[in-house]
């Protein structure tokens, strides 16, 4: 079938929508489904502006089909309600034009999540997979320090 | 978004999968296995791949195993770089796949995808290629387990219809020394240059090479120059060099020759970590 009526968990909501098999998960996200928060920078899993949370894990919906996502858990930028990042990013001035931030944001909140302990290291292993042309990167590490720094049992 | 249509099919078995793959083919078709899928959709989108007919095989159990059986990891095709690496069963493949691409990419590149991609680098075969491991095959003739080193010549050399399934590899390598190096073009990021990647058994020395040549290999004949030990380091060295495979990558990345002179350091590097 070159068209499927499937249905993706987005954000905790079931939501039916219909797709090409070609479809990216992020066309399907911005075009379809109105969610506009993942943004397209490459298209070609380079840049990290599309990220999005597969299963907590950060995900490049420029580099996954919609039909992949089926059965998955998709979080996407809209479904952050004040995670500590975002409110982060905000006090780190951890953006200037912020079209990479919902990316960043994605990122940084997936590795919060599975690694609360990240190391510098660590750190960088994950920023590395995302772009940002405004800023010199020290803020939004600041951002993810910040809050692994409150999450940590002392 | 590709800018041509397929169908979709996401098989449950094995048999399923080459059936179907067998079907589409003779239809007149053109199938095509996808795991990670990230070659189709990012070359698709500038119409430098194409299919009509997605064969996804993530959902076959048995391409999905990680697992210890006696003295084997068994590792399947479609786990995904990350999951590799936080499993860390096999450092120096741990080490080697934490290069590829980047973090985020690398939960979607799977262990299969990047041994069978179209890319020069397919860093993920080198340990494989170093380890003797062997290779779980399928295909219209029904399962064959191979030496990846008789497989594996420049790519791997799967028939129409056929798909890798599973590696494994004896536990005796997995523990062996290593070391694995990648050289960038410049800082932490960039495009990469050349891998190398090295075992130790007993006081012989394994190299595998990716990125110097548009393939991936491991050459008996530069491994016995550099374990010569009547001969002179440096000779050691240069003769491996005169010895790696033709052609050497010439491209804005890195001249051959400069792709040499990292090869040549590389070797050196190798030699003080693992003869000490
Ligand atoms: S748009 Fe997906 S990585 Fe750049
Ligand atoms: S804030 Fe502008 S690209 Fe990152």
């Amino acid at each position: 079938m070159k068209f499927h009526t499937i249905t993706l968990n987005i954000n905790g909501n079931n939501r039916v929508v219909t797709v090409r098999s070609a479809d990216t998960l992020l066309y399907a996200l911005r075009g379809k489904l109105g969610l506009t928060g993942s943004k397209p920078g490459c298209l070609n899993g380079d840049c990290g502006a599309c990220t999005v949370n597969l299963d907590g894990w950060p995900m490049k919906s420029c580099l996954m089909l919609a039909v992949e996502a089926i059965g998955k858990k998709v979080t996407t930028i809209e479904g952050l309600q004040n995670a500590p990042i975002q409110q982060a990013f905000v006090e780190n001035f951890a953006f200037q034009c912020g079209y990479c931030t919902p990316g960043f944001i994605m990122n940084c909140h997936s590795l919060i999540e599975q690694h609360p302990d990240a190391d510098d290291e660590k750190i960088k292993e994950w920023l590395e997979s995302n772009i940002c042309r405004c800023t010199g990167y020290a803020e939004i590490e600041r951002a993810v320090k910040s809050v692994l720094k409150k999450n940590r049992v002392p | 978004m590709l800018p041509f249509d397929f169908d979709y099919y996401k098989p449950e078995t094995l048999k399923e999968a080459v059936d179907l793959f067998q079907y589409l083919d003779q239809q007149g078709n053109q199938p095509m296995f996808f795991s990670g899928g990230t070659e189709l959709i990012t070359l698709g989108r500038i119409d430098l791949a194409y299919t009509d007919a997605v064969i996804d095989i993530k959902d076959i159990a048995e391409s999905k195993v990680m697992k210890v059986s006696g003295d084997h990891l068994i590792l399947g095709s479609t786990l995904s770089l990350t999951e590799i690496e936080e499993a860390n069963l096999f450092p120096l493949l741990t080490k080697t796949a934490s290069e590829i691409a980047d973090h985020t990419a690398r939960g979607k590149i799977t262990l299969g995808g990047n041994i069978c991609a179209q890319i020069f680098y397919r860093e993920a075969v080198l340990p494989f290629l170093l380890a003797d491991s062997q290779v779980l095959i399928i295909g219209p003739e029904g399962k064959k387990v191979i030496p990846i080193n008789e497989i594996f010549h420049e790519q791997l050399r799967l028939k129409r219809g056929e798909f890798l399934v599973q590696l494994a590899t004896d536990s005796r390598f997995i523990t062996a020394p290593f070391i694995s190096i990648k050289r960038r073009q410049q800082w932490d990021t960039g495009y990469p240059l050349i891998t190398i990647a090295a075992l130790k058994t007993g006081q012989e020395l394994r190299v595998a090479i990716s990125g110097l040549c548009p393939f991936p290999f491991r050459s008996k004949e530069v491994e016995s120059v550099l374990n010569n030990i009547e001969m002179s380091l440096e000779a050691r060295v240069q003769g491996a060099i005169e010895l790696v495979p033709d052609p050497i990558l010439d491209d804005v990345e890195g001249s051959a020759e400069y792709r040499l002179f990292v090869l040549q350091n590389l070797f050196y590097d190798v030699l003080a970590r693992l003869e000490r």
